[in-house]
C-alpha cells in the first residue's frame, strides 16, 4: 500500500487476489493432511466431491453477493430452496413431462419472494436484514403448517442433473459457474451492475445521479431468491424428494453471507466481486472436504470455519485501515502541475 | 496570482457581453423557502449571465445552501419563479435541473469511493454498445473531457478513493460539466483545498467561463470572489442584502453586509499578558510512517501555525503528537519530561487536546446533543470530573455563543460553525495544555471563524500551547506567533510571524535551496509494512 515518491511501486495485492491466496494455501494444507490419512487429495472421486460440495452454497452466495453489494441482506433464502425443492418435487411427482412445469413454477415463486423482499426494502426503507427475516419467518411457518415432511418425487431424468459428472466435474457445478459468468458480465458491464454498486456503495450520491435508487435493490433480491430456488432445485436433484428443513439444515442464510464476506465483500455494501466470493465458497468447501476425510468431530468442523471467517475479516479490516487516502506518498496532480508551471 | 484582478475585470465581461444583452441565462425572482414555518430564504432574486462568474456570499444560516438546493431541484420554492433562458422552470428532482442545463457541484463529495473517475462520471449515462456498458468508450470519453477542462494527467481508470482532495473535487467538476451545464454553481469548491490547488480550480473555472457557462460561486474565502467573481450577491438571515460588481467592494464592506457590523479587527490581536513560557511540548527526530525527522518545540502561551500542502504531512504530525498514528521512532516530551503516547487517550490524559480537520466524521457524534458531544472527551477519560464539566457547560457554551435551541439538541442540526464550537467546547472542559487544531475554521462563516480566533488567543493567554494546521494562508499569517512549514512528510523550515504567503509557498513546495530533493530518501513507511 505505500509506494515511495521514487518509484519502486509494490503492485497492491486486491483482496480477491488474497481470497485466491488462501484457497491456494487451503489446497496445499488440504492436499498435505488427505496424504497423511493416506489417501489421494487429487484423486478424481475426491475432486469431485469437492466441487460437488461448492454447487448449492454457491449458487445462494452468487445470489447473497448481489444482494451485500446493493447495501442489504438476505435471511429468508433456505427457506425460499426448502419451498423450491418441495414445489418443484410435488409438481414433477416422478412424471418426466412435468419437469418444465416444477422448474417454472418453483423459480416464478422464488422470484416472486425476492420481488416481495426487494419492494419492502426499496419501497418501504425496511432494513433488508428485517425484512427477508420477516419473510424467513412467513416461509418457515407456511413450510411447518402445510408439509409435515419430505413430499414430492423427482423423475430419473431430473435427477440426472445431481449425478452426471463431465470428467471429475459435476454438471451442477458448471451450471452454477455458469450463473456466476453470467452476474459477472452482468455486474461489470451492464448498467445495472453498475447502479447496482453505485446504490450499494452511496444511495444518495446514486440518486442525485439520477438513479432509481429502488430498481438495483430489487433486481439484487429478485436475482438473490432465483439462485437460492435453483440451489432448491438442485437438492431436489440430488435427494429426489423435497423437503421443508433441507435449506434451515444447510444454514444457508448466514453461511452464504460468510462466504461473501470471506470473499472480500464489504458487508456494508458497493465494494467486492463474485470471483471472490466462490474462492470464499471453495474454501468452505476445500475444509469441510479435508476434515471429513480426517474424521474431524463435526463440532470442531464449525470452530475451524467460525475461526476462518473472523480471521479473514480481520485481515481485510487492518488492510483497509492502511487504505486512507495516499498523503504526500504519491505526488499530487497539482503538485505536478505547480512544478510543470515553475 | 496568474490571474490579475485589477487589470482583467474592465475588459472581462467582452465575451460575455454579447450574452448579457440577450437576457440572463438563470434568472429567479422572490425565492421564498420555509422549514417548520421558519423562513430560511425570503423574497430573493438573482441573475446569472453566460460567460460571468457570480459571487454569492453569506454567514452560515443566510440561506446560500438553500437557494443552491432550490436552484438544483434539491428543495422545491414555497414562493417564486425561476427561469431559465426565459422560461419559467420547476424542478421536481435534481436530475430534472442536470436535464435542464443547470449542474451542482457540492460541498459535500457526491461520488463513489470505490468506483473509478469515469464510473463515477458517467454514473446513471454509462454509454452502451448493445446492451453492455462500453468502458472504453466511457474512459475515452472521460480522458477528453478532463483534457478539455485542462486536467492532463489523471487516469479515468483511477479508483476515487486514491486520489487527493483535490483530485477528488477535479472530478467532481468534470462530472457537472459532462451534464453539457449551461450554467454549474459551486458550493465552496475550494474549502478543502490547499491555495496552490485553487488556482487549478481557477483555471478550469476561466475555462469554463469561455465556453460561455454561466457559475454561481460560493465560498468563504472572500479573496476568492475578488479573484473571480464579476458580481457578488449578499445574503444575511434569508434575505436579499445587496448585489453588486465585485469593483465597487472590498473585503471589510463585504464583511459588513454579511455580519451586519463593522468586523474590529479580523485577527485579533494577542491578549495582553500573554508570554511564551517554557516548553509545553518538544519532539526530537519523531516519526511514524508518514512524517520522519521531525525536531520542534511549543512554548506555553504561544500559538504556531503548521502551514503545507494538502498531504504533505500536518495532519499525521498532530495525529501522531495524539497517539492517533503513534510515532515509532523519536522522542517526545511533555513539560521536560520524556513520554510516549502510544494512543489518543493517553494524549488526553496527559493534557493534549486535537481538533480534527473532519469535524463531522472524527470530531462529533452528529446524533448525539451538545451536552453529550460537548463532555465526551471528559466524561470517558476524567470520568471524576464530568460533574464539575457538565456545571459549568452551559457558560462555556454561552460564551462562544453557540445558537442552538438548547443543549439537548443533536448537533446535526447546528450550522458547521456552531458545530466547530461544540466541538471546541468538548476539548476545553479537559483542560489541555497542548491544543493541538487541524483546520479549526474549515467551512464555517466569517463570524464563527472570529470567534475562534479570539479562543485561540484565550487560550494563548492561560498559558496554553497552540499548533494550528491551516491551508488559509492569510489565517496562518494572522494568527501564528511563528510558522511551520512541512514539505513531504518533514519540516520544510520555520518562519517568523508576519512573514509573506511567498516565503511560505516557497518552502511548501520544497523549493527551499536549503533542502535539495532527496531522490532515494528512505520510505519512511517501510517498517509499517506487517
Amino acid at each position: 500500500m505505500s509506494s515511495p515518491v521514487t518509484g519502486r511501486r509494490r503492485v497492491p495485492i486486491t483482496s480477491t487476489g488474497i481470497v485466491f491466496l488462501v484457497l491456494a494455501l487451503t489446497l496445499v494444507a488440504g492436499a498435505v493432511l488427505t496424504a497423511m490419512s493416506g489417501r489421494n487429495f487429487f484423486s478424481p472421486g475426491n475432486i469431485s466431491a469437492i466441487l460437488t460440495g461448492t454447487s448449492i452454497l454457491g449458487f445462494i452466495a452468487i445470489g447473497q453477493t448481489l444482494v451485500i453489494l446493493a447495501g442489504s441482506l438476505d435471511l429468508s433464502v433456505p427457506y425460499v430452496t426448502s419451498l423450491a425443492s418441495l414445489l418443484a418435487g410435488v409438481l414433477m411427482a416422478g412424471q418426466t413431462s412435468n419437469i418444465v412445469l416444477g422448474v417454472v413454477v418453483a423459480l416464478g415463486v422464488s422470484a416472486l419472494i425476492g420481488l416481495v423482499n426487494g419492494l419492502v426494502v426499496a419501497l418501504l426503507d425496511v432494513h433488508g436484514f428485517i425484512a427477508s427475516l420477516g419473510m424467513g419467518l412467513i416461509l418457515a411457518g407456511y413450510l411447518g403448517t402445510n408439509y409435515k415432511g419430505s413430499a414430492g418425487s423427482a423423475p430419473r431424468d431430473f435427477r440426472l442433473i445431481g449425478a452426471t459428472n463431465i470428467g471429475p466435474v459435476p454438471v451442477s457445478t458448471l451450471i452454477m459457474l455458469g450463473c456466476a459468468v453470467l452476474v459477472i458480465l452482468l455486474l461489470r458491464r451492464t448498467r445495472a451492475g453498475h447502479h447496482l454498486y453505485a446504490v450499494g456503495s452511496n444511495r444518495e450520491v446514486a440518486r442525485m445521479s439520477g438513479l432509481h435508487t429502488a430498481t438495483p435493490v430489487v433486481m439484487a433480491h429478485v436475482l438473490c431468491s432465483l439462485l437460492a430456488g435453483m440451489a432448491g432445485l438442485l437438492l431436489l436433484a440430488r435427494l429426489s424428494v423435497g423437503s421443508p428443513t433441507i435449506g434451515s439444515q444447510g444454514g444457508y442464510d448466514l453461511m452464504s453471507i460468510a462466504a461473501v464476506v470471506l470473499g472480500g465483500t464489504v458487508l456494508a455494501g458497493g465494494k467486492g466481486n463474485i470471483l471472490g466470493t466462490l474462492g470464499g465458497v471453495a474454501i468452505f468447501a476445500v475444509m469441510d472436504n479435508v476434515m471429513g476425510v480426517m474424521e474431524v468431530n463435526p463440532f470442531l468442523k464449525d470452530v475451524v470455519r467460525g475461526v476462518v471467517i473472523v480471521v479473514a475479516v480481520a485481515v481485510y479490516a487492518r488492510r483497509s485501515a492502511g487504505q486512507r487516502p495516499p498523503r504526500f506518498q504519491k505526488q499530487s496532480l497539482t503538485d505536478a502541475a505547480l512544478q510543470e508551471a515553475r | 496570482m496568474p490571474y490579475d484582478t485589477d487589470v482583467a475585470r474592465p475588459g472581462h465581461p467582452s465575451h460575455g457581453a454579447g450574452a448579457t444583452d440577450a437576457g440572463p441565462l438563470l434568472r429567479a425572482t422572490g425565492l421564498t423557502k420555509r422549514f417548520f414555518g421558519n423562513a430560511v430564504l425570503q423574497d430573493v432574486d438573482l441573475e446569472l449571465h453566460a460567460g460571468l462568474v457570480h459571487g454569492l456570499v453569506g454567514e452560515n444560516g443566510a440561506g446560500k445552501s438553500t437557494l443552491m438546493k432550490i436552484l438544483a431541484g434539491v428543495h422545491q420554492p414555497d414562493g417564486g419563479t425561476v427561469e431559465i433562458s426565459g422560461e419559467p422552470r420547476t424542478f421536481g428532482h435534481p436530475v430534472q435541473a442536470q436535464q435542464a442545463g443547470l449542474a451542482t457541484v457540492f460541498q459535500e463529495f457526491n461520488l463513489l469511493p470505490d468506483r473509478s473517475v469515469a464510473e463515477n462520471i458517467y454514473l446513471g449515462r454509462e454509454p452502451r454498445r448493445g446492451l453492455l456498458v462500453d468502458t472504453g468508450q466511457m474512459q475515452r470519453d472521460t480522458a477528453e473531457l478532463l483534457e478539455g477542462l485542462g486536467v492532463h494527467n489523471l487516469s479515468p481508470a483511477t479508483v476515487v478513493r486514491t486520489l487527493s482532495v483535490a483530485e477528488q473535487q477535479i472530478v467532481e467538476i468534470a462530472k457537472a460539466v459532462s451534464y453539457d451545464a449551461r450554467i454549474i454553481q459551486m458550493d465552496e469548491p475550494t474549502a478543502a483545498l490547499a491555495d496552490h490547488e485553487v488556482e487549478l480550480l481557477y483555471s478550469m473555472i476561466r475555462r469554463l467561463q469561455e465556453r460561455g457557462v454561466a457559475i454561481l460561486y460560493v465560498s468563504h474565502r472572500l479573496a476568492e470572489l475578488f479573484d473571480l467573481c464579476e458580481t457578488i450577491t449578499v445574503l444575511k438571515d434569508g434575505r436579499h442584502v445587496a448585489t453588486r460588481p465585485a469593483a465597487e467592494l472590498d473585503e471589510a464592506s463585504l464583511v459588513r453586509m454579511m455580519v451586519g457590523r463593522e468586523m474590529s479587527a479580523f485577527f485579533p490581536d494577542a491578549l495582553p499578558g500573554t508570554a511564551p513560557g517554557a516548553a509545553a511540548l518538544t519532539l526530537t527526530g519523531a516519526g511514524n510512517g508518514y512524517v520522519d525527522g521531525i525536531d520542534l518545540s511549543l512554548r506555553a502561551g504561544e500559538i504556531v501555525g503548521l502551514a503545507g500542502l494538502q498531504g504533505s504531512g500536518r495532519t499525521e504530525l498532530v495525529e501522531g503528537i495524539f497517539g492517533a498514528q503513534p510515532f515509532t521512532r523519536g522522542t517526545m516530551t511533555l513539560d521536560g519530561r520524556p513520554v510516549r503516547v502510544r494512543s489518543p487517550r493517553e494524549a488526553i490524559r496527559r493534557g493534549l487536546a486535537l481538533v480534527t480537520e473532519d469535524r463531522k466524521a472524527k470530531g462529533l457524534s452528529l446524533n448525539q446533543s451538545i451536552l453529550d458531544n460537548a463532555l465526551g472527551v471528559v466524561h470517558a477519560v476524567f470520568p471524576r470530573r464530568t460533574g464539575t464539566a457538565r456545571r459549568g457547560m452551559p457558560g462555556v457554551l454561552s460564551s462562544m455563543a453557540v445558537a442552538a435551541r438548547g443543549m439537548d439538541q443533536e448537533v446535526q442540526f447546528l450550522s458547521g460553525g456552531n458545530q466547530q464550537k461544540v466541538v471546541l467546547a468538548r476539548w476545553l472542559s479537559t483542560n489541555p495544555r497542548v491544543m493541538l487544531m487541524d483546520e479549526p475554521t474549515r467551512g464555517i462563516d466569517v463570524g464563527a471563524k472570529h470567534a475562534i480566533y479570539e479562543l485561540m488567543r484565550q487560550l494563548a493567554a492561560d498559558g496554553v500551547a497552540v499548533l494550528m494546521v491551516s491551508s488559509e494562508l492569510p489565517e496562518v499569517i494572522g494568527m501564528s506567533d511563528r510558522i511551520l512549514v512541512m514539505h513531504e512528510g518533514r519540516l520544510a523550515g520555520e518562519l517568523p510571524a508576519g512573514s509573506s504567503e511567498e516565503e511560505i509557498l516557497h518552502l511548501a513546495t520544497g523549493a527551499a535551496p536549503a533542502r535539495p530533493e532527496q531522490p532515494e530518501r528512505d520510505d519512511p513507511k517501510e517498517d509499517r509494512q506487517p
